[in-house]
């Protein structure tokens, strides 16, 4: 990848990051708190963002993260208030601007009609004239303040002309000027780290500029000579004169990002407001221009070192072509013809050194971002997923060190067997932290859901209200990025099926607002996901009849509440009478509860008529680590999900019927459960095991399916460590994966699913359906 | 069957089923290794014996002899797996016994005989002599069975 594509995949990801930051900051907002610690890291997002791209000229989302900042900073001035509705077109614009990013990102475009609404939204909070026409003239002011080397030709002596370039654009006020106007003086002087952090006196010149009138002159008293310049060394100040009707606060606010990073003086001196009136005013400088001249004159070399820093850090190689202008007579330099950079006195352009940062694709504001961020570092995922696998074969070994230890004889009290308990629990240690490292908060998938609310409430005409509880709940990242899909369904449903329309809930004594709550806990090793609103709850009534009308049960079926609740999970099930574009995609809750299970978890659903439902989600840490169920098949070990597993029992000859020649049955409290003979299934042995010799383990498969697993025993209940039989292999049918027990020997996972879906395959039967009902 | 006209020496290991020997580029040989007793899969070709965790990753083990139509190994103790990378993925080979590495030029394979039946036109990449030895060299991308049916 050549590097500014990798500066820019970094942007990108850094985006992310922003707009999460932005949403949050706007929900705290909408939720009250609009103190200017919460407003500042929100308009700190956009205009992060916003600098970004402005870098990688991403111009629809520049001029969409400026509306947004523009707004963002009257609330930041207290110029608007931050109440709901001006929150609620925030959250929409937050909505709209992350388009913008994943389009630039993904080469897309945005829906202009939808993202001009947005701005014109905007643009109505601010009162201000629509801002479209400036913000394009304002990207066309950008070349007027970059760092042009001019040609000085021979006839233009030096003593006579510095070549200056006042910087006519750079000082036409944005803003119409208000009536308190009061002139500053600020004088800055950057550090080596402002410039190594990627900002730019530049962009502050700029930003100062949106405030007012702004004079600029440079002081480049500091610079040595070529010989002695230090590339990375910052040596240049500015003193700016700035007429504005903006508060301190508000000019400070400008240099926050460089804060510490350089020595700034804000002083109000009026004696300064005449001679700024006029923008041209550029040559008759505040400052005695003369006393400039001669310092300038003065430090000779100091006159040929500005073109000098422009080559060496722009362009490296013509570094020759400058040298002689450092020598002793450096005013015949420029009569040369030598490119030398425009030094202007009165109104410098930005100094070369931020020019290079820019030429080098550094992204000036990303880089804020990066730097408040907390310690973290960005990390290969296959980097951890390498070190999780290592960890695993440092469990497994340990677990087979012990095993031969313990069958060498050797004493528990023996310093071996005690080094080993040490070294167990550390391993186990190691084993713990390492899954930290993949575990993330579920926030990420959380912080979706209230874009999503907003869309479908607006979809549905319905108001909501989402609560979210235990963001900050970790899990394993897999699990994470397979959960999205999941609740953004049972989210869905719940305001499209389980809320009310408003009217309706007033009807019913509710208050207008639905709310849908989403929480995240963990609870005995798991991590436990609950979706819940305060809707009409399941229709009973209904979802029984569509059950029987699309033939999933029979007419005269005995269902407890219980069941027809769970009747929703079956395939095919829809209880939207028509298709709408919101839930109904064609795909129910039997795919969530799929996809649950594909995860190792379990789905179950609570429901009160007029009060509500809930559907709870239990679901491992992780997938890198399973709960299992060891059990024997004809000399095989096996291991069996326990997630799948409902319950195990011992067959008794009078449960086990057959039926046909060769399928067999079990009575399982009145009903009867295919039974599958693991060994045979799997090809293990020809001649089935007698069921009342093994033990049967009852397993729940995909749609709710359920069959009787036959094994010849259980060896009991044990933590294991997944590893994929594709990475070296191929897909087996029948198993899911493999792992590695205690003695060192592989040994196989069932794919449950698979054998009860294989089973009714081959023998589709009536009761199969009537059991999965059940 | 030459591949290139490169005269870089090539370094092949040798390894012995039954009374035949076979060889494959070093360059794919990861490790070799005793016979450790492999957990069979279901619903699997018989030449695939079954799998083994080597250090913590589930490696299959192909029965080279019976891969190419010989006879059923019958691992000992004595017999020897070689595992090698075949694309992405680990593979052990299970033989007899590692005899050699041997050094040849790309032009001292010759390709294998027209007489040859197809199950060895189809694994046997080429063969060489060595001291009077004839050495074949495997087909190591086919000798996986899903590799077999995409060559098909």
């Amino acid at each position: 990848m050549d590097p500014l594509e990798a500066i820019k995949v970094t942007f990108f990801q850094e985006c992310e990051e922003q707009l999460s930051e932005l949403e949050s900051g706007l929900l705290a907002m909408e939720q009250g708190e609009t103190d200017s610690e919460t407003v500042n890291a929100v308009f700190r997002a956009v205009h992060s963002i916003k600098g970004g791209a402005g870098a990688f000229s991403l111009e629809p989302l520049v001029r969409f993260a400026h509306v947004f900042e523009t707004t963002l900073d009257d609330v930041r001035g207290g110029k608007l208030a931050p109440d709901n509705n001006v929150v609620k077109v925030m959250l929409r614009a937050a909505d709209v601007l992350a388009d913008h990013v994943r389009a630039a990102r993904d080469g897309g475009v945005v829906e202009e009609a939808r993202s001009q609404a947005l701005a014109a939204a905007l643009e109505a909070l601010n009162g201000e004239a629509p801002l479209g026409g400036l913000v394009s003239d304002e990207l066309d002011d950008m070349p007027g303040l970059e760092f042009t080397p001019q040609t000085v030709s021979d006839d233009d002596g030096f003593g006579d002309d510095f070549g200056f370039t006042p910087l006519a654009a750079g000082v036409i006020a944005l803003e119409p000027e208000g009536p308190a106007l009061r002139t500053w003086t600020l004088r800055l002087r950057p550090q080596n780290a402002l410039y190594a952090k990627a900002n730019e006196t530049g962009l502050l010149l700029r930003e100062l500029k949106r405030l007012g009138d702004i004079q600029v002159s440079i002081d480049r008293s500091e610079l040595p000579g070529l010989a002695d310049l230090e590339p990375e060394q910052a040596y240049l100040a500015w003193t700016i004169a700035l007429t504005t009707d903006r508060s301190r606060d508000e000019i400070q606010d400008i240099f926050e990002f460089v804060d510490g990073d350089c020595d700034l003086v804000i002083s109000a001196e009026d004696f300064m407001a005449a001679p700024l009136e006029t923008s041209d005013a550029g040559l008759d400088a505040p400052f005695d221009v003369m006393a400039l001249i001669q310092q300038a004159q003065a430090d000779v070399q100091a006159t040929a070192a500005p073109a000098a820093i422009t080559e060496v850090l722009a362009a490296p190689a013509p570094v020759s072509a400058s040298a002689p202008v450092s020598g002793p007579a450096p005013v015949s330099g420029p009569a040369t013809g030598t490119p030398v950079a425009a030094v202007s006195v009165p109104s410098a352009p930005p100094a070369p050194t931020p020019m290079a940062a820019t030429a080098a694709g550094v992204a000036p504001d990303a880089a804020h971002g990066a730097a408040a961020q907390q310690a973290t570092i960005r990390v290969d995922l296959d980097r951890v997923d390498r070190l999780i696998d290592l960890v695993g074969e440092l469990v497994i070994n340990q677990a087979m060190l012990a095993q031969r230890v313990t069958e060498s004889g050797v004493p528990r009290s023996s310093n071996i067997a005690m080094g080993l308990d040490d070294l167990e629990h550390l391993t186990r240690e190691i084993q713990d932290s390492v899954m930290a490292i993949r575990a993330q908060p579920v926030k990420s998938v959380f912080q979706r859901m209230p874009r999503l609310v907003r869309e479908v409430a607006a979809m549905t005409g319905k108001q909501v209200r989402l609560v979210t509880e235990g963001e900050g709940t970790e899990v394993d990242k897999t699990v994470i990025e397979r959960l999205t899909d999941p609740i953004t369904h049972m989210i869905r449903n719940a305001i499209d099926h389980g809320l009310e329309r408003p009217e309706v809930r007033v009807a019913a004594g509710k208050g207008p607002e639905g709310t849908v709550r989403l929480s995240a806990a963990h609870r005995s090793g798991r991590i436990v996901i609950e979706v819940s609103d305060d809707g009409k709850g399941i229709d009973r009534p209904r979802v029984r009849q569509i059950a029987i009308d699309k033939g999933l049960i029979e007419v005269d079926s005995n269902l407890s509440d219980e069941d027809v609740d769970n009747l929703i999970f079956m395939p095919g099930f829809s209880t939207a009478s028509s298709v709408s574009d919101i839930s109904g995609r064609g795909v129910g809750m039997d795919v969530v509860k799929r996809s649950i299970q594909g995860l190792g978890g379990r789905i179950a659903i609570t429901s009160r008529p007029g009060q509500g439902s809930t559907f709870t989600l239990s679901l491992p840490l992780t997938l890198a680590v399973l709960d299992g169920m060891v059990v024997s098949v004809c000399d095989h070990t096996l291991v069996a999900p326990l997630t799948a597993i409902i319950e195990s029992l011992q067959p008794k000859a009078q449960d086990v019927r057959a039926i046909g020649p060769d399928a067999y049955v079990i009575a399982i409290r009145d009903s009867y459960t295919p039974l599958i003979d693991v060994g045979a299934m799997l090809g293990y042995r020809t001649t089935p095991l007698d069921p009342t010799k093994g033990v049967a383990l009852l397993v729940e498969g995909e749609g709710g399916a359920r069959a009787a697993l036959m094994v010849d025993a259980i060896q009991g209940q044990r933590q294991v460590v997944i590893k994929s039989l594709e990475a070296n292999y191929r897909q087996v049918e029948g198993i899911a994966a493999a792992t590695i027990l205690g003695d060192g020997r592989v040994a196989l996972i069932l794919d449950v699913d698979n054998v009860v879906a294989a089973r009714r395959r081959e023998k589709a039967r009536s009761d199969a359906k009537l059991a999965a009902a059940g | 069957m030459t591949t290139s006209s490169n005269s870089a020496p090539r370094e092949l290991i040798s390894f012995q089923i039954g009374d035949q020997e076979f060889c494959v580029d070093i360059m794919s040989v990861r490790e070799i290794r005793g016979w450790t007793p492999a957990t069979p899969l279901p619903r699997t070709p018989v030449f695939v014996r079954g799998v083994i965790n080597l250090r913590g990753a589930v490696l299959p083990i192909v029965d080279l002899g019976s891969r190419l139509g010989l006879q059923m190994t019958e691992p000992t103790e004595r017999h020897v797996i070689i595992v090698t990378r075949i694309e992405e993925q680990l593979v052990g080979l299970l033989v007899d016994a590692v005899c050699d590495i041997i050094t040849v030029q790309d032009d001292q394979i010759q390709s294998t005989p027209d007489v040859a039946s197809e199950l060895v036109q189809q694994f046997v990449k080429g063969i060489l002599s060595m001291e009077g030895r004839m050495i074949s060299l495997i087909y190591l991308e086919r000798v996986l069975p899903d590799r077999e049916a995409e060559a098909a």
